[in-house]
């Protein structure tokens, strides 16, 4: 990465340091969080279409729910919150 | 007005900033027309012009945008349209959104709906683990920054888009383990002889193929099932007589590109197999309601960019350069054609689902909850399929290929939208009050 500069989010309490202009989606799948979200069974689920059409990476972003972290640009600061920390 | 809520007066309003909704804006902002985009994504391009941060911007994507950023458009960027509707005066067009949680009613005399395509998702057992993208999706997630370096990843499903993403994914860093191409390969072999006749689309195949020289690409072939727990370990690949399983991290599974037509279905624009009918100068059957790029037929960013040229020009009431843009669009639409005929999704595909399969993943449908002499209608009476929040932007195509059903009708709020969005949609108000107050 040629970027000399990083961004901050945290997510599940957890620190991740990514490029700017990274989507929170990437921000998440990048440091390994593959399950986003539990769906109404209560399977893992993940980003699908990365575009914002089929919801399935809708996670809370400081404090705001049902947020599509694909469609989201990582900034300093912003706080996610996934299912994993549900999980674990 | 509403307090809370933004109101913006137009002239043109234009929804999607992919490739055809800036061609739109562009054209209609030069003719001297109020101009608004609205577009959902952080960036203006659209899915196919967005790239990733560091990378060269295609050469058309620069001209297109330095060329709309001096129209004088006004863009509207991260808003989701929810509705979009005739004013109560008949005098012209209210378009809803919501961003950043807020209301915002933007009114115009034209509309352009140039809201683009998505990926087509055939279900198979396994799909529904993390690690299963889209193609496209995984382009999408490569371009907005996620790391594919060392992953194994396994491209499959159908159409052009598979090859480019495998070399873009090995240029990555990833190992593509393998490409597989449902259509067979008479199809294949066809299609690329057409290309002959457009020696820029053979170039680009060639240097896609050379991107990840090594990688096997194999047609009449498919994945049947995805396996793992918490998130995908293998996959099973077969070309219906032999299977194989191959380990990976990745995979990236879709069949071609869907029209997305949620919009102009809600204003009652006639859309035929999918695909919205447009005129000759992309009008739809609703007067002042135009269509441009993928939504009125899957046919690539030129085909898109004239398109919402003609449409852009037609909402302004202009004449210029018509005739030179229809005889462009003439050679583009025939490849289209062609295109759709060589990849169309093979019947076996309907055998690999199981009844344990989930079909809509909103609501964990599976396929032995659903009855086949159904309607997509009853379907979603009974089971709840289609009613979740992509409100069967994903199931409703795999449906339609698996029972041969057709979409149901759009209802509002065509995206999931805090309620307080929705009321400021209907609280209407003629635009000609608002274009005398402007």
């Amino acid at each position: 990465m040629t970027d000399t500069w990083i961004v901050t989010i945290v997510a599940d309490g957890r620190e991740l340091r990514v490029a700017p202009g990274t989507s929170v989606a990437a921000a998440l799948l990048g440091a390994g969080i593959t399950t986003v979200r539990r769906s109404v069974t209560g399977e893992p689920r993940g980003p699908l279409c990365g575009m914002g059409v089929c919801f399935e990476c809708r996670v809370t972003i400081d404090d705001v729910p049902h947020q599509r972290a694909c469609l989201v640009t990582a900034k300093n600061g912003l706080r996610v919150t996934t299912a994993q920390q549900d999980a674990s | 007005m509403s307090a809370g809520v933004a109101d913006i007066v137009a002239d043109v309003v234009v929804v999607g900033a992919g490739p055809g909704g800036i061609a739109a804006a562009t054209r209609a902002a030069e003719s001297g027309r109020r101009t608004v985009v609205l577009d959902e994504g952080a960036e203006l391009g659209g899915n196919i012009w967005r790239h990733r941060a560091g990378d060269g911007v295609p050469t058309q994507a620069r001209k297109w945008m330095a060329r709309f950023a001096r129209s004088g458009a006004m863009v509207l960027n991260g808003a989701s349209v929810v509705d979009a509707r005739v004013t109560s005066g008949g005098d012209g067009f209210l378009v809803t959104a919501e961003r950043a949680s807020l209301a915002c009613r933007v009114h115009g005399r034209a509309l352009v709906l140039a809201t683009g395509s998505r990926e087509r998702f055939i279900p198979f057992p396994g799909w529904t683990l993390p690690g299963v993208h889209g193609v496209g999706g995984a382009q999408a997630l490569l371009k907005a920054g996620l790391s594919f370096a060392g992953k194994r990843v396994v491209i499959a499903g159908t159409g052009p888009l598979l090859l480019p993403v495998a070399a873009t994914l090995a240029r990555a860093g990833a190992r593509v383990v393998l490409v597989a191409e449902q259509a067979p390969a008479r199809a294949v072999v066809g299609f690329a002889l057409g290309l002959l006749t457009r020696p820029e689309s053979l170039f680009q195949g060639a240097r896609y193929r050379a991107g990840f020289l090594g990688t096997p690409y194999r047609t009449g072939s498919w994945v049947s099932e995805a396996r793992g727990t918490e998130r995908l370990e293998a996959v099973t690949v077969t070309d219906g007589r032999t299977t194989r399983e191959i380990v990976c991290d990745v995979l990236c599974a879709a069949y071609g590109l869907i029209p997305s037509v949620e919009l102009p279905r809600l204003l009652q624009c006639h859309v035929s197999d999918g695909a919205v009918v447009v005129d000759d100068l992309q009008q739809t059957s609703r007067p002042g309601v135009y269509c441009a790029g993928e939504a009125t037929g899957i046919g690539g960013a030129e085909l898109a960019i004239v398109e919402g040229e003609l449409a852009g020009l037609s909402a302004a009431g202009s004449a210029t350069d018509v005739e030179l843009l229809r005889h462009r669009l003439r050679p583009l639409r025939r490849m289209a054609a062609r295109m759709e005929h060589a990849f169309a999704p093979r019947a076996e595909l309907r055998d690999i689902v199981t009844p344990d399969t989930i079909v809509c993943r909103c609501e964990d449908v599976r396929l032995r909850s659903i009855e086949s002499g159904w309607n997509a209608r009853q379907a979603k009476l009974y089971t709840r399929a289609g009613m979740g929040p992509c409100q069967g932007r994903v199931c409703g195509a795999s449906l339609e290929f698996l029972f041969g059903w057709h979409a149901d009708t759009v209802r509002l709020p065509s995206e999931p939208a805090l309620l307080s969005t929705i009321l400021a949609g209907t609280a209407d108000e003629s635009a000609d009050s608002l274009h005398q107050g402007a």
